[in-house]
């Protein structure tokens, strides 16, 4: 453990963070000083900037633990930390389009996406408690300014107030189930944690403090029965800020409750086992029903994210190294499949504003073939059908739950996955069998690189990623075991 | 880079060639359309010619799998591993067979979104002859699962006016039925530490266990078949997709659930097999016997054809789980020609939709006054759907009879009914359709067969006829593989004397 700050070379392992917290600081200064109407550069040099420290995670050039413990470097870290940089930068440029009408113009857009971003990448390093709130909380306050930055629109300042109500409390459950655990334990490191529980053994305010833990990070990951918050949310916000929160946040909570779980709490595996087997059957089943009867399109995809953190936690419930390879893939698979909807979403455009209902949609197909041929795709991978790569996602997931004997669970998640079927063909059918009553706007170019790059990475996974992808995932699973 | 491991997956992908050039035909116009079917009969063409070729590669005499390629690939549990043996060798040419007279029977049928259709035609292509070449157990899922996609889509965007309930049932049924599969096939992973088909085949799985992965197989399987009862969405289906849709769906996708039975629920759970072989074939009989009543009273002449297919399939299942070498090469055999006949007579029942846009057999009458090419090659194929000597109908039901025979008379003697049945079924259906007299004023303007429409029928017809009499061709390619999938099925359930007779 290095804990000398005082040389520039010990520092290695967070150089990503470090550049982008100081490229987000200079962003912000320009920002203030230039002119309002350019501020539009301002976005693509925060993509740039994304696409340079994600350069410096790829190439790190030192992995480790620093800072007394508090940061960790792996290649979990690495895997999980691309991601989400590229979760982040596609999001960005999602919202480059129809900036003006979404209310995400202003230059804080940008430089609030940045702050989000590297909360995610400290959240996805944490090794300690206390640098897992530091990251959480810079994330969520910023994510929370973001839902609500249309502010002269009543639906995204409601949004943005609903969501800070729930996140802070969920935040103070969080702490609380952390000061149960330093108090049981007596330790916030989580490599300490392990050493005192292996010790002393199991108590039960230790459990009472992983239960309020979990629950905090199952609200930020929006699994039920925490998921309140999420329709109303990604209704409200506007939608290129949806597309945000719905992608990258996910991914980085679900590798910080990797990371407690695997690494903090490994002694208690039963005990933990138990919460997450019942977060991800939960949300499984009533995302599926719930979003049987949505209208809106985005509370739709608010239900099938809910859903799809059920399918990904299949993975997590096994405790197994193929379960955390499992759940890597599946975050990668549906960062992908999220930042194609919502380019989609955002593409079909009639001539009263963006698409608001599934019967919006209606005749889409003839209008802008490939806006819906995107869209089908992406509505098939979602189902889970082969080929396309949800079904790999799913794959991986269910084999880790049936190597680890969880036939209930399975059979739980797979009978989900049909009746999840319902909702995803209904936009299907919209499309393509129903005879189009709206005239569809044009497609901006943003979007349709954004599309067509995810369905091909949808369509051709087994031949081009699926391999690289699972080697990837692969190593980065085995740094935690 | 030989012919021996180039040759399946050319095969498989090659399709997808077609797709990638469609792919870049500009939308709409005449000539678009045009451009579009005439990729996607080239490239049929291309692959059934290629099929052909490999057919004619094939050793027959050696049991085991030909043109193997295997690779892990995602992993250490996906691979990329295909090869043909007897048993799927002649699904893969029956698959590159009907495709060109798919595409040929809608070349003026389907006029809406041509672009779109023989583009999913060509992937529905691949992911038919995957299912058949893969030895990955993965790839095999995603071939059998995937051609749902394509599928539905058929069903929804070019089918008849309930194509959206259909397209839904279509979905449903099989998609619940498969889920389970996926979880025993993990469950296998877990077991036998692969998912290479081949090592699996050599794989005791304990008996325990045997018994849940057979029944997960068999939901999928029987719904796919379909076997009575699961057989609810077939109808509907049929009925709804258009014409190439439903020669697809009756001639090989129906044969995935054959297919499966064969390669994997017989070899791989050969005690689970025995087990439930008499509760096969209680549905097998309730499948022939009912399903054929039931075809007595339709009034829709797809609807028809669709449950006589499901009561062919109900000898297929009975063959099959016979577990001798003439009911296993008896199933293969009234698969293989169940293919040819219900295709054909769905394509006999287009040419005449699209002249008279009904499906009602009462709309119909006389129509041998006007049309008697189409009188006769409707005629060949009724026959043969009844099973008469001298049609390959006649062959597999035969093989599968006495196949059948010599496990469990009772079975046999309630198959019988089925084929006095259907006798009455077709040939009332055929009496209504094409005796009687021309009265209607909405038929008497009706052409014969035209030129595309002889070109898809008239190839089918002598397929029919030179397999009724000669099905050495067949039963010869079959011959070694089914021989050494019944010596090792009878080895594991301890049969005393392995029933393998010669099956000439």
């Amino acid at each position: 453990m290095n804990s000398d700050i005082t040389s520039l070379a010990s520092l290695a392992p967070a150089f990503p963070e470090i550049i982008l917290a100081v490229a987000t600081l200079v962003l912000l200064l320009v920002g203030v000083a230039i002119n309002k109407e350019r501020s539009a550069g301002l976005s693509y040099a925060a993509i740039a900037i994304l696409a340079v420290v994600a350069a410096f995670v790829a190439f790190q050039p030192a992995d480790g633990i620093i800072f007394n413990g508090v940061f960790i470097g792996d290649a979990f870290t690495r895997y999980m930390k691309l991601l989400v940089l590229g979760g982040s930068a596609f999001a960005l440029l999602l919202a480059m389009p129809h900036a003006l009408e979404n209310g995400v113009h202003k230059y804080e857009y940008a430089v609030l996406a940045l702050l989000a971003t590297l909360g995610m990448m400290v959240m996805v390093s944490a090794n300690d408690l206390m640098s897992l709130y530091i990251g959480l909380e810079l994330q969520s306050l910023a994510v929370y300014v973001l839902a609500s930055i249309k502010r002269d629109d009543g639906r995204a300042t409601e949004a943005g107030l609903k969501y800070f109500v729930l996140g802070a409390l969920s935040s103070g459950m969080l702490l609380y189930g952390a000061s149960l655990v330093y108090g049981f334990t007596g330790q916030t490191n989580l490599q300490e944690i392990v050493q005192a529980i292996a010790m002393e053994g199991r108590s039960i305010g230790l459990i009472f403090g992983v239960v309020f833990l979990l629950a905090g990070i199952a609200f930020k990951l929006s699994a039920v029965p925490f998921h309140m918050w999420t329709p109303d949310v990604y209704e409200g916000a506007p939608t290129p800020v949806t597309a945000f929160l719905a992608a990258a946040p996910k991914v980085a909570a679900m590798a910080l409750m990797i990371r407690l779980v695997m690494d903090a709490f490994e002694p208690i595996t039963r005990d933990w086992q138990q919460i997450i087997i019942f977060l991800s059957i939960a949300s499984m089943v009533l995302a599926s029903f719930a979003a049987i009867g949505q209208r809106s399109i985005k509370r739709l995809i608010a239900y099938s994210s809910i859903g799809h953190v059920g399918f990904a936690l299949v993975g997590l419930s096994s405790g197994t190294q193929v379960g955390v390879e499992g759940v890597a893939i599946y975050m990668a698979i549906y960062i992908t499949m999220t930042i194609g909807l919502f380019a989609c979403l955002l593409s079909l455009r009639t001539g009263r504003g963006p698409v608001e209902t599934i019967d919006d949609l209606a005749g889409a197909s003839k209008a802008r073939p490939f806006s819906a041929a995107i869209m089908a795709i992406l509505m098939f991978s979602l189902i889970g059908l082969p080929p396309l790569a949800g079904f790999f996602a799913k794959w991986h997931v269910f084999l880790a739950a049936i190597e680890a004997q969880l036939f209930v669970l399975a059979v739980i998640g797979v009978l989900a996955s049909a009746v999840s079927a319902y909702y995803y063909l209904r936009v299907i059918k919209v499309m393509y069998f129903d005879e189009p009553v709206e005239v569809f706007e044009a497609v901006p170019n943003e979007l349709n690189i954004i599309m067509a790059v995810s369905g091909f990475l949808l369509v051709t996974y087994y031949f081009t990623v699926g391999s690289p992808l699972a080697t990837f995932a692969h190593t980065a699973a085995g740094s935690l075991f | 880079m030989t012919f021996d491991n180039t040759i399946l997956s050319i095969l498989t992908f090659l399709p997808l060639l077609g797709v990638a050039a469609i792919l870049f035909v500009p939308a709409g116009g005449e000539s678009a359309a045009n451009l579009s079917r005439g990729i996607a009969l080239v490239t049929s063409l291309v692959v059934l010619a290629l099929s052909l070729f490999m057919w004619a590669a094939f050793d027959p005499s050696t049991p085991g799998f030909q043109f193997v390629v295997d690779h892990a690939w995602i992993g250490d549990n996906i691979g990329y591993r295909v090869g043909v043996d007897g048993i799927s060798v002649l699904f893969v040419v029956l698959s590159a067979l009907l495709m060109p007279i798919c595409i040929l029977s809608s070349w003026d049928s389907v006029g809406t979104r041509v672009r779109e259709y023989m583009l999913v035609f060509l992937i529905l292509e691949m992911l038919m002859i995957g299912v058949f070449v893969t030895l990955d157990l993965a790839m095999f899922y995603v071939f059998f699962e995937g051609t749902l996609l394509p599928m539905f889509l058929i069903i929804g965007i070019w089918g008849g006016k309930r194509r959206i309930q259909a397209s839904y049932k279509f979905f449903f049924y099989t998609f619940v039925g498969s889920v389970l599969m996926l979880l025993a096939m993990m469950a296998m992973y877990w077991d036998a530490g692969t998912t290479n088909i081949m090592r699996l085949l050599q794989h005791d799985f304990p008996q325990g266990m045997q018994v849940w992965l057979w029944l997960a197989f068999f939901a999928s399987f029987a719904v796919k078949m379909p076997m009575w009862p699961f057989h609810r969405w077939l109808p509907e289906a049929h009925v709804e997709a258009p014409t190439a849709g439903s020669v697809i769906l009756a001639a090989i996708l129906l044969k995935l659930g054959g297919y499966g039975f064969l390669r994997f629920s017989l070899p791989m759970f050969p005690d689970a097999s025995a087990q439930f072989a008499n509760f096969v074939f209680l549905l097998s009989v309730a499948a022939i016997i009912v399903t054929s009543l039931v075809a007595l009273v339709q009034e829709d002449m797809k609807k028809l054809i669709a449950y006589s297919s499901v009561a062919h399939m109900g000898f297929v299942t009975m063959g099959i789980f016979a577990g001798n070498a003439l009911g296993i090469q008896g199933a293969i055999f009234q698969m293989l020609s169940h293919g040819l006949v219900s295709g054909a007579l769905f394509l006999c029942v287009g040419v005449v939709y699209d002249r008279l846009h009904t499906r009602e057999i009462a709309a119909y009458g006389g129509l041998v006054e006007n049309m008697p090419r189409y009188a006769v090659a409707f005629m060949v194929f009724t026959m043969a759907n009844v099973g008469l000597p001298g049609t390959s109908g006649f062959v597999g039901e035969f093989l599968t009879m006495i196949g059948v025979f010599q496990i469990n008379t009772w079975v046999a003697f309630g198959a019988a009914f089925g084929v006095i049945f259907s006798a009455g079924y077709a040939l009332w259906l055929y009496r209504r359709v094409i005796f009687g007299a021309l009265t209607k004023e909405s038929l008497k303007s009706m052409l014969d067969l035209s030129f595309k429409e002889k070109a898809v029928l008239y190839p089918l017809i002598v397929l029919v006829i030179v397999f009724g009499f000669y099905p050495a061709p067949i039963l010869d390619t079959t011959a070694s593989a089914v021989d050494a999938l019944v010596a090792q099925y009878s080895a594991s359930v301890g049969l005393s004397e392995p029933l393998v007779a010669a099956a000439h």
